[in-house]
């Protein structure tokens, strides 16, 4: 990297983010004293299922911020929401959502990159009939000789394309992709593919990260290098998002969770209390979770008509949440 | 003897023709497309058309030559952002479906009746009627002549030994030429570029030894069209060179592997396959007008079959490569022409007459086609390397 991305980070000490963190109200939605990224009623439905419908998030600058929800809790549909790849329902009812105060409500993807946030994929996209080092120069920003009509006049560009190449070979070193650099990218293997694809994304020199599954499929070995590299990215000032299944990667590296169960967001908080929630062990194991399937007293008639009452009662609350929420 | 003689002379005029040269202009337009930017234009022939009509028409109705080349040009550009903006947002497929009905509905509405004083309808526009102002602009003057005078002929009265030795000579030129082209005869850089270009300059001349081509200096089909054409195809070539090898063409490559990796790292995907779109179909317009002048504008010469000769000659010379286009072109007018004429002079009337020959001669390049893309499918210059990520 080159100098002046290097900012020192006052959350780069573990005892500030911590006592930042403690002084954050641990309820879904709550606001935060320097966020980068503000949602607000975000609501995406295909057809009549409803896949996200997050009323607000706020995403403090300058911690690793994780995104946790069961299987179809709407996480990468959330991702691809905010970044640009899809358009919510919501959109023209009153859908807002800004980064480093920003408006992006009808911007696309590419200008959100612009702006500073750049994202990766659960699938990881590396561009497979090219090389290394050609991915990696993709990413950088403001290219002349990405001009139509200057990239004929080799002169006009032969400088930048040199700084570019410079400072992705420090990428690449600091990835340890650097004797891959001539490689076609296809010829990686998935781990390394993801850990290009983060170098790519970090070409642009963004403000904010954002990692879908970034531990994916990734070997244990590697696993821990690429949790070195997120935490080193945090310390040098970027803001990290990202979507985790694996509760034992969310809770070694990130300062703050936002769990995220059928699509809304029921739960945040420090990453070591998180956990103890009711509302995310109800997300993750099933209200029920305590109770034996294979208890014969269970087939009562008495014991279905109490389960029957119990779930009517919760759709009747939910109800009246929702009506609450449309007189609002 | 004679007869090898006469077919090999004849694909010796077919690979120079200017409708050769034509179609080379247009692969390479293609290739833009198809080759670096993944976009499937299957309406490559309705660029040419309009880089045709626009510059027959406006000069049968008496508008100066250069600015029916713009006028050409202007249609082809119009045409590729007619067709752009409804599907480049889309997935691929959708622009192929619209380019070859677009092709189509351009040729159907070229030959209607209605049209006859702008496009002559079915008949075309003779060549006639636009070919003057090109012609009198050469620099060849009248009378005609042999490009390279000093031929077999010259040599002990055009003896057979002198034919056959040559052509084994040449056969070896070229093998050298690939064996230095591919690194195994062990020289690198300056030596290696030096060693490539004296085996191709050679091998050159020696075609030129051995297949006299006799030709009108300017005439209808003289060697003023097919000098223009061929610097032409020359200049395109070094065009597209500069313009793969610079970030614009890494973009190109970028939106051909990913578009939505390209797009999460801040590039604007749509515009980027319409400028890919638009530079593609200029050649192709570019193309068209060669491919008139020295025929006439007629728009059933320019239907579906053209768009899909293209595309045989992009994947025989290999897509995504500089050259490719112009040797595809090449191998596949020569050896077309080549396997018309063998079957004509080789196999009795009775069993196929002349015209069948012509239909036998693009079955035996379907075929061709088949065994390239099963066996190698990356074509004559293609990159195997690549192919073995193939997605």
């Amino acid at each position: 990297m080159s100098e002046h991305t290097i900012t020192t980070n006052d959350m780069a000490d573990p005892a500030a983010r911590t006592a930042l963190v403690a002084t954050l109200d641990a309820t879904p939605g709550a606001s935060k004293p320097d966020p980068i990224l503000v949602v607000d009623k975000i609501v995406r439905q295909f057809g009549g299922m409803t896949a996200v419908d997050v009323g607000h998030l706020e995403v403090q600058r300058g911690i690793i911020t994780a995104l946790i929800g069961p299987n179809g809790a709407g996480k990468t549909t959330f991702f691809n929401l905010i970044t640009g790849f899809d358009k919510p329902t919501s959109a023209k009812q009153g859908a807002h959502w800004s980064f480093d105060g920003r408006k992006l409500d009808k911007t696309s993807a590419s200008s959100v990159a612009q702006a500073g946030m750049v994202r990766t994929f659960q699938l990881t996209k590396a561009l497979s009939r090219m090389t290394v080092i050609e991915n990696m120069m993709l990413g950088a920003q403001n290219q002349a000789g990405e001009n139509l009509f200057k990239s004929m006049f080799h002169g006009v560009w032969r400088a930048q394309e040199r700084e570019i190449e410079a400072k992705a070979d420090e990428l690449l070193d600091r990835f340890k992709l650097l004797e891959k650099k001539h490689d076609y990218a296809g010829s990686l293997s998935g781990g390394q593919r993801k850990l290009l694809e983060m170098a790519r994304a970090l070409m642009s020199d963004p403000k904010m990260i954002m990692l879908d599954e970034p531990m994916a499929g990734v070997n244990p070995a590697l696993t821990q290098s690429l949790l070195g590299h997120i935490q080193t990215l945090r310390d040098e000032g970027m803001t990290v998002l990202f979507v985790e299944h694996d509760m034992h990667v969310v809770r070694h590296i990130s300062d703050w969770v936002a769990v995220m169960a059928e699509g809304r967001l029921v739960a945040e908080g420090a990453a070591d209390t998180v956990m103890s929630n009711p509302a995310v062990i109800d997300a993750y194991l099933g209200a029920h979770h305590d109770t034996d399937l294979g208890d014969d007293a269970l087939l009562s008639d008495d014991a279905l008509e109490e389960i029957e009452a119990e779930v009517a009662a919760e759709e009747a609350e939910r109800q009246a949440e929702e009506q609450a929420e449309g007189l609002r | 003897m004679d007869t090898i003689q006469g077919i090999l002379n004849g694909m010796m005029r077919e690979t120079l023709s200017p409708q050769t040269a034509a179609v080379a202009i247009a692969v390479i337009g293609l290739n833009i497309h198809l080759g670096f930017t993944g976009l499937l234009n299957f309406g490559q022939a309705g660029f040419m058309l309009l880089g045709a009509y626009g510059m027959a028409i406006s000069v049968w109705h008496g508008l100066p030559f250069a600015v029916g080349i713009l006028f050409g040009l202007g249609a082809a550009l119009i045409f590729a952002l007619v067709l752009g903006v409804p599907t480049l947002k889309l997935r691929g497929d959708y622009l192929a479906i619209v380019t070859i009905s677009a092709a189509e509905i351009l040729r159907y509405v070229g030959r209607s009746s209605l049209l006859s004083d702008f496009t002559g309808a079915a008949q075309g526009i003779p060549g006639s009627q636009y070919r003057t102002p090109f012609t009198s602009l050469s620099l060849f003057g009248s009378g005609s002549f042999t490009l390279w005078p000093f031929n077999y002929l010259d040599v002990a009265g055009g003896a057979a030994w002198v034919r056959i030795l040559g052509w084994i000579v040449l056969v070896a030129l070229v093998v050298g030429l690939v064996y230095v082209l591919r690194g195994k005869a062990g020289l690198a850089g300056g030596a290696k570029v030096g060693a490539a270009v004296v085996l191709g300059v050679l091998a050159v001349l020696l075609v030129f030894f051995l297949f006299p081509v006799p030709n009108q200096s300017t005439g209808v089909n003289g060697w003023w069209v097919r000098f223009v054409a061929w610097t032409l195809v020359a200049l395109c070539t070094f065009l597209v060179f500069l313009l793969v090898r610079s970030p614009w063409g890494r973009l190109l490559r970028g939106v051909r592997e990913d578009e939505d990796a390209i797009r999460s790292l801040g590039k604007n995907v749509f515009s980027i396959k319409m400028q890919a779109l638009i530079i593609g179909g200029l050649f192709g317009a570019i193309g068209g007008m060669i491919y008139v002048l020295p025929a006439s504008t007629q728009p059933d010469s320019m239907g579906r079959s053209l768009t899909f000769f293209c595309y045989t000659a992009l994947l025989i010379g290999g897509a995504a490569t500089i050259f490719g286009p112009v040797l595809g072109s090449l191998i596949f007018f020569g050896c077309r022409i080549g396997i018309k004429y063998t079957a004509s002079a080789y196999i009795p009337d009775s069993v196929m007459n002349a015209q069948q020959t012509e239909q036998f001669s693009y079955i035996v390049v379907g075929v061709a086609l088949m065994l390239i893309v099963i066996f190698r499918p990356q074509g004559i210059l293609g990159n195997k390397r690549e192919l073995r990520f193939d997605v």
